[in-house]
């Protein structure tokens, strides 16, 4: 029972990683109706950031603290929501007419460019995340251990959630992005500035992926120029499935079953879903019209 | 593209490969190596252009059977050791073809259930199955595991590289142009449409998949040969990504573009490899792949329906 809880724990943790970055999958997908490949290297860019930024916050604000770490994170949002608009401004929009497929290629193509040049920039070999948040005594709840990092992880997830509810439920451009998910020319022809509401779609999934990126490597404190690559895969199935699913499914195979395996289960359970369910397991069925 | 003299051009093909063969000492290693490693893409991106040009369903899982063809017939002539003569080719051969037909039956086993998906929803499962089988076989201690497999003689050589090359590029050509083969078409331009026209949509899709999928299989024991050493990190989506962009650059839906851009995509890593040996352009080596997925999205925003295609439009897997 405790080995149980323990997994959920675990698996909770990475899975709301994971269902921040998947968030901006939908997001996108809701309104362009495509798949967003460069997503997974926006969240190693976010994880990057704060690599680099976090020793220039360290010179006026003591580190490791919460309030660093967070000027961290906010910092490295701040910078990946600018290269999501960037990103869509120079190689999405123009091709908002073509084809899907296109699209999805050149999804394929920014997130090779991002890789590659992240190799180049940054260096191939892993890095060591510095530690910008302090690690209290891991609590030991009848034997269960719970680090400080995972609370801050779930924390954290919690709060940007209720952000995002709050933007997207609450303000303005939350409804216009609601009004273009539901049907863009009529949007459009009710005067929402559709450009503009998509780049803002950008910037705040780039943003949250950013943070699914520092509270990544705060984890697992080793990055490199890939790490986006299997989370950016598996965030995806998490978007069609949800996050805490993939998370917690994923540690249970790997705590029981076999580590080995662990890669495969989250494409695995996808695959099961979807011969069940095509439209996802709480989409609804669409009919097509002709 | 006419169609004509087709079974005397595969038949020029399969003897030209053969007198290639014969001479294939007098020519270097490398150059040798390169080469099968067109003949090998070519077969990949043509088969690959059956499933996602004609009949316009979009698949990122092609390395995955290549890899279940590549380890097959790897496993197959381990097992016999080295042989000489005509015996070594009938043994080559028909580790060749079980690999292919291996390659179909897991081809059939993923597109029966996930080809009722559509678009991106395809991409992504195809993509899950290449990475499943990827996984699966770095587990599999039979072929090594992570460690790889090392292949024990590599037979492959001119003739049945180009040889296969030449019937993959019949089969598909003569499929899609055949009465049958309308119904690929049929599919890629409007499921719907040609639902109503009577034609089983499902079977047209499952047998591109596994058509192309043997290919993919075929492919992966010549490349097993050739290579003589298979690692399952080899086989991730970045490989299946690369055929794709041949067939992208081709043009969906036009062989001979495709097997100009797989010469294309083969040949440049190795010309960019050359170029950065020379003096003030050692930059090339670091920034080859940044020049690569850049040239992809120009590609795509410049002429999205590929640079051998003349069709101003092109109907691939949209929706």
């Amino acid at each position: 029972m405790t080995e149980f809880l323990q997994q959920l724990i675990n698996g909770l943790a990475f899975g709301s990683i994971l269902a921040l970055i998947a968030l901006g999958y939908t997001m996108v997908y809701g309104i362009l109706r495509f798949i967003n490949f460069a997503h997974g290297d926006v969240f190693m860019l976010g994880a990057f950031a704060g690599f680099y930024l976090a020793p220039k916050i360290a010179t006026f604000l003591p580190t490791p603290s919460i309030g660093s770490g967070l000027v961290v994170m906010f910092a490295a949002m701040l910078i990946c929501a600018v290269i999501g608009v960037v990103i869509e401004r120079f190689a999405y929009r123009p091709l908002r007419r073509s084809p899907k497929l296109t699209v999805l290629i050149t999804a394929i193509g920014v997130s090779l460019f991002l890789e590659y040049t992240g190799q180049f920039v940054f260096g191939a070999a892993p890095k060591r995340f510095p530690q910008i948040i302090p690690v209290y005594p891991i609590a030991h709840l009848g034997g269960l251990s719970v680090t400080s990092n995972q609370l801050i992880v779930l924390a954290v997830t919690g709060l940007l959630l209720v952000g995002l509810r709050f933007i997207v439920l609450k303000t303005k451009i939350g409804m216009a992005m609601r009004a273009l998910s539901f049907n863009p020319e009529a949007a459009a022809l009710m005067g929402v500035n559709t450009d503009i509401v998509i780049s803002f779609t950008f910037a705040l999934g780039s943003a949250l992926a950013a943070a699914a990126g520092i509270l990544f490597a705060v984890n697992y404190p080793a990055i490199d120029p890939l790490m986006g690559i299997l989370p950016g895969l598996k965030a995806f199935v998490a978007a069609v499935l949800g996050g805490l699913i993939i998370g917690t499914t994923e540690t249970f195979v790997s705590g029981y079953i076999s580590s080995t395996y662990r890669d495969a289960i989250a494409f695995a359970i996808l695959i099961l879903i979807l011969l069940i369910k095509p439209s996802g397991l709480l989409g609804k069925k669409e009919i097509e019209k002709v | 593209m006419r169609f004509r003299h087709a079974k005397l051009l595969l038949l020029a093909a399969l003897g030209l490969s053969l007198l290639v063969s014969l001479f294939a000492n007098r020519i270097n290693p490398y150059a040798l190596f390169v080469l099968y490693n067109i003949g090998i893409n070519i077969i990949l991106a043509v088969s690959l252009n059956l499933i996602n040009g004609y009949t316009g369903q979009f698949s990122l899982g092609h390395a995955g059977f290549m890899a279940v063809g590549a380890y097959t017939a790897a496993v197959i002539t381990n097992q016999f050791g080295v042989l000489n003569g005509f015996e070594s080719g009938a043994l080559f051969f028909g580790a060749l073809l079980a690999g292919g037909l291996c390659a179909a039956v897991v081809g059939l086993l993923v597109g029966l259930p996930t080809l009722r998906l559509k678009g991106d929803y395809l991409a992504i499962v195809t993509l899950g199955f290449g990475e499943i089988i990827r996984v699966i076989f770095q587990n599999m201690n039979a072929v090594g595991a992570a460690r790889g497999l090392s292949v024990m003689h590599g037979y492959a050589n001119f003739f049945w590289v180009f040889g296969f090359a030449a019937v993959t590029i019949y089969v598909v050509t003569a499929l899609v142009h055949s009465t049958y083969g309308r119904g690929f078409i049929a599919v890629r331009d409007d499921e719907i449409a040609a639902e109503a026209m009577g034609i089983n949509t499902t079977k047209y899709k499952v047998a591109a998949f596994v058509i192309g999928a043997f290919f993919a299989g075929v492919a992966g024991g010549l490349y097993a040969h050739s290579i003589q050493f298979l690692t399952p990190s080899g086989f991730g989506f970045m490989l299946s990504i690369t055929f794709v962009v041949m067939v992208i650059l081709g043009g969906m839906g036009n062989t001979p573009g495709v097997i100009l851009a797989a010469v294309l995509l083969t040949l440049m890593p190795e010309g960019l490899r050359k170029l950065a040996g020379y003096p003030h352009l050692g930059w090339i080596g670091d920034t080859r792949m940044i020049i690569y997925s850049l040239m992809l999205i120009v590609l795509m925003l410049a002429r999205p329906q590929g640079l051998f295609s003349r069709r101003k439009k092109f109907k691939g897997a949209t929706s």
